[in-house]
């Protein structure tokens, strides 16, 4: 009962007559925890960023945050415990300057306006963006109206943060920033995270990773256990990272790693105690 | 990005007149306006045209960038005089050009038109040079409170209003981008018969529509995931405030309005 | 057609408090049917570089010369539109310029108004969806009624439809999942290896640009910052992280495996299988000097 988030058997489809987006997807999501959720484009990740905040429905099956099951009564309480980061930095960007849009969310709960402040000041610096009060959006990168749309997020102070392919439209630079404002913001505060992606570096950093394929949950576990799945993962049309391609064929050359290497220093510090013993 | 474009948009600065409360500075010009009807001799107009002027250096930005902003308007301004001293025949002929008796009446009449055109220009753009489209919605939003009593959606006009203010920059760039993209598949905007032009125009509007439309789908779910539920049990970030410097330019105008209605005949 | 920039500058509103210049003092030479990539940040004046090539801005400075087209500043442009038949240019996510009620028309609507005869189009279209890997039963359906990644592959075939001499591509799989990016990506190098083509990317990959391209220019703040072959730009690392930006991974692992074991694989465009394999057998014959 200890989980924060949690769906039973979750069957959605998106009109009737169709496919089911979502087939009996079941899984939850901890305390503080970090879950990255992959797949390819239709594979549902999406689906589920907005069923865990009643931006939609399911019609079977239920979903818990905390106590309250997810329905049209209890939406604006979850939507206080649940913030979400889309993927269009353009279409989230509603106030014309950066801290108009800050303050946007806390109007909507009916935050006192000296207690605005504050937020907006603390939530802006977490995410580096206090430089920029007065800037309008157009006059932005990518990368920083998605900071801004961070600092909205975490001004309203919510228990879990979703980043739906939040940085998909972003240039590496832009990438990287987000990438590190995610780990700062885990670091920092009580916040879980859930990291909905198709870049498998991005998925190194999660605690735990929910592999998605045609609408049902194919893999669950740790990012080392997911990349241990390289074959299978291939086939289901997501990429390794090039540390997975590359131990992959050491391995079959006979160099015996002990782990799955998830990065470069990994795969250099597993050839060294291999080659330097000797 | 056309020149055009940059008419009467924000300036940063921090001017007296970029300091000022919206509310002032509407007020301030919604009687100007009303006022320079009133104007019926040259020292009136004198007075009118310090008051401009002197509001327009005030604003610290480049006297040629603000002319160059006006630029558009000399054409409507020379064309209604060159209108005027066609049709109008009061006063005693000054002189013939071709079988044209240009009178003197119309002359003046002329003169005043384009005088009062050019003043009303002018105090506006000052208006939108020097505050931000925001401000002016505040300002707008605070004038129009007392309308909320007989419930005229106060807050959802001002929210339009804003988002409205926050996407127009984003459209013209999905604009300019869609144009050269199509500009580059052979469409051509600029040459042709008019209905050629106007034939060339829809694949620009069809995926305009498309992209502002799936815009307006996403933004109103981020706003939803953002909590927003209508004007009821909102609280207000922007809040305005007169300031010592709103109270004394209020002054100053009024001692401006009571010379300009002594000047009057 | 050789791509000639002689000293281009561009400046956005002059004498205005927004001026901004977006290119300055740009000189390269591109060779006809060269593999070009084009890499910096977002404001480094890529874009504005491109539209450059078919006369959709002109220099403020500079000549640009396309083939025997010129562009100067003070000229107008004359018949621009032989130009923009010959420079095809897919937009950053291209699928935004769509707007007919089928398919069909969509991928026709370029040809016509070049006035490329109608069988000329009719013949291409065949190889033109097999190419982007399109079944032809999508012709007659509407383009808005496709997947993302299906209508990116539309409005892609509307611009190769011309068949242009220069293709020019502004990150064409920015936004697309793994599997649809290497699609797209070997798709543009059948494309370009086919006839004697010109394919400039603009793109924020460096694996793409190792793996495609023939000649790689960096840009910086409105300047061109390095130029050169991929393997030649891609050793000095320093300087590429000093504009903050990074090397392949590939090559990244090698520099680190010749700085920690002193194993030195020379990188020469290996596949991960044959890298590997160089990898492993470097160690196993113990090839370290201490």
């Amino acid at each position: 009962m200890s989980s924060f988030i949690e769906f039973k058997h979750i069957h959605f489809k998106y009109q009737q007559g169709e496919d089911w987006a979502l087939k009996d997807v079941s899984f939850h999501i901890e305390d503080n925890e970090w879950v990255a959720i992959i797949g390819h484009n239709g594979s549902g990740k999406s689906t589920i960023a907005k069923l865990m905040n009643g931006l939609l429905f399911p019609q079977e099956g239920e979903i818990r945050v905390q106590d309250l099951v997810v329905n049209e009564e209890t939406i604006w309480d979850v939507r206080k415990k649940v913030g979400m980061v889309f993927q269009n930095p353009d279409n989230q960007f509603v106030g014309t300057t950066v801290v108009d849009d800050v303050a946007f969310g806390l109007e909507n709960h009916g935050i006192p306006r000296e207690e605005m402040i504050t937020r907006i000041d603390n939530s802006l610096r977490a995410v580096n963006m206090e430089d920029y009060y007065n800037h309008e959006p157009h006059r932005l990168s990518g990368g920083q109206k998605q900071r801004v749309a961070i600092a909205s997020v975490l001004a309203v102070a919510p228990e879990l943060v979703i980043f739906d392919e939040a940085t998909a439209m972003l240039d590496p630079k832009g990438r990287a920033t987000i990438m590190e404002t995610v780990q700062q913001v885990r670091e920092t505060k009580n916040v879980s995270i859930v990291t909905i992606t198709h870049d498998l570096n991005e998925v190194t950093f999660a605690d735990r990773v929910i592999v998605m394929n045609e609408g049902k949950v194919w893999f669950e576990g740790t990012p080392r256990e997911v990349f241990k799945q390289h074959e299978e993962l291939q086939k289901i049309g997501l990429d390794t990272p090039f540390v997975t391609q590359v131990s992959r064929v050491l391995e079959s050359k006979g160099i015996n790693l002990v782990k799955e290497p998830i990065n470069h220093k990994e795969l250099m510090d597993e050839l060294w105690t291999l080659y330097s013993i000797k | 990005m056309s020149n055009s474009f940059i008419i009467g948009q924000y300036v940063p600065g921090s001017s007296i007149v970029h300091r000022l409360d919206p509310r002032t500075k509407i007020t301030i010009i919604f009687f100007f306006v009303i006022i320079i009807f009133f104007a019926n001799n040259l020292l009136s107009y004198g007075v009118l045209a310090f008051f401009a002027l002197l509001s327009m250096f005030t604003t610290k930005i480049k006297i040629s960038y603000i002319l160059k902003g006006l630029k558009p308007v000399w054409f409507i301004v020379i064309f209604t005089f060159i209108l005027h001293l066609l049709v109008t025949k009061d006063g005693e002929v000054l002189f013939s050009i071709f079988s044209f008796e240009v009178y003197s009446g119309a002359l003046y009449k002329g003169l005043e038109i384009s005088l009062r055109f050019t003043l009303l220009i002018l105090m506006t753009s000052l208006l939108t040079l020097t505050t931000t489209p925001i401000s002016i919605t505040d300002g707008v939003e605070s004038m129009l409170n007392p309308l909320r009593k007989i419930h005229f959606p106060v807050h959802e006009l001002a929210l339009m209003m804003s988002i409205s203010l926050r996407f127009i920059p984003t459209l013209m760039q999905e604009t300019e981008k869609i144009s050269k993209a199509q500009a580059s598949r052979g469409v051509d905007f600029r040459t042709g018969k008019m209905k050629e032009r106007i034939k060339a125009v829809v694949p620009l509007l069809v995926p305009l529509f498309v992209s502002a439309f799936k815009r307006a789908e996403e933004l109103a779910m981020a706003m939803e995931a953002r909590g927003y539920n209508g004007g009821e049990g909102r609280t207000k970030f922007r809040e305005l405030k007169l300031q010592r410097v709103d109270a004394f330019i209020f002054i100053f105008s009024a001692l401006i309005l009571v010379v300009f209605f002594f000047t009057r005949v | 057609m050789d791509i000639i920039f002689n000293k281009v500058s561009h400046i956005y509103q002059p004498n205005t408090p927004f001026e901004f210049k977006a290119l300055e003092n740009v000189s390269f030479h591109i060779q006809s049917g060269s593999y070009v990539a084009i890499i910096g940040h977002t404001g480094s004046g890529k874009s504005t570089l491109i539209q450059h090539l078919n006369g959709l801005v002109k220099p403020t400075s500079g000549e640009v010369k396309i083939g025997d087209y010129v562009i100067t500043p003070e000229k107008k442009l004359k018949d621009v539109m032989t130009l923009r038949e010959k420079v095809g240019i897919v937009f950053q996510y291209p699928e935004h310029q769509l707007f007919e009620e089928t398919v069909e028309k969509d991928i026709s609507f370029g040809p016509q108004n070049f006035n490329i005869a109608q069988e000329v189009v009719q013949k291409r279209i065949p190889e033109l969806l097999k190419a982007v890997q399109l079944p032809e039963n999508i012709l007659q359906r509407s383009p808005f009624d496709l997947s993302g990644g299906q209508m990116r592959r539309v409005a892609i075939a509307g611009v190769l439809v011309m068949d242009p001499k220069i293709l020019v591509l502004d990150e064409p799989t920015a936004g697309l999942d793994p599997r649809g990016q290497k699609e797209i990506m070997d798709m543009f190098y059948r494309v370009h290896q086919e006839e004697e083509r010109t394919t400039i990317l603009v793109t924020h990959s460096m694996e793409d640009a190792l793996k495609y391209a023939d000649h790689v220019i960096i840009m910086d703040h409105g300047k061109v910052y390095m130029e050169g072959p991929p393997l030649e730009i891609f050793k000095d690392q320093e300087a590429l992280n000093n504009v903050g930006l990074d090397i392949p991974e590939v090559i990244q692992f090698l520099n680190k495996l010749e700085s920690k074991f002193h194993i030195s694989i020379p990188f020469r465009g290996q596949s991960v299988e044959q890298l590997g394999k160089e990898v492993a057998e470097a160690f196993k014959r113990g090839d370290k000097s201490e």
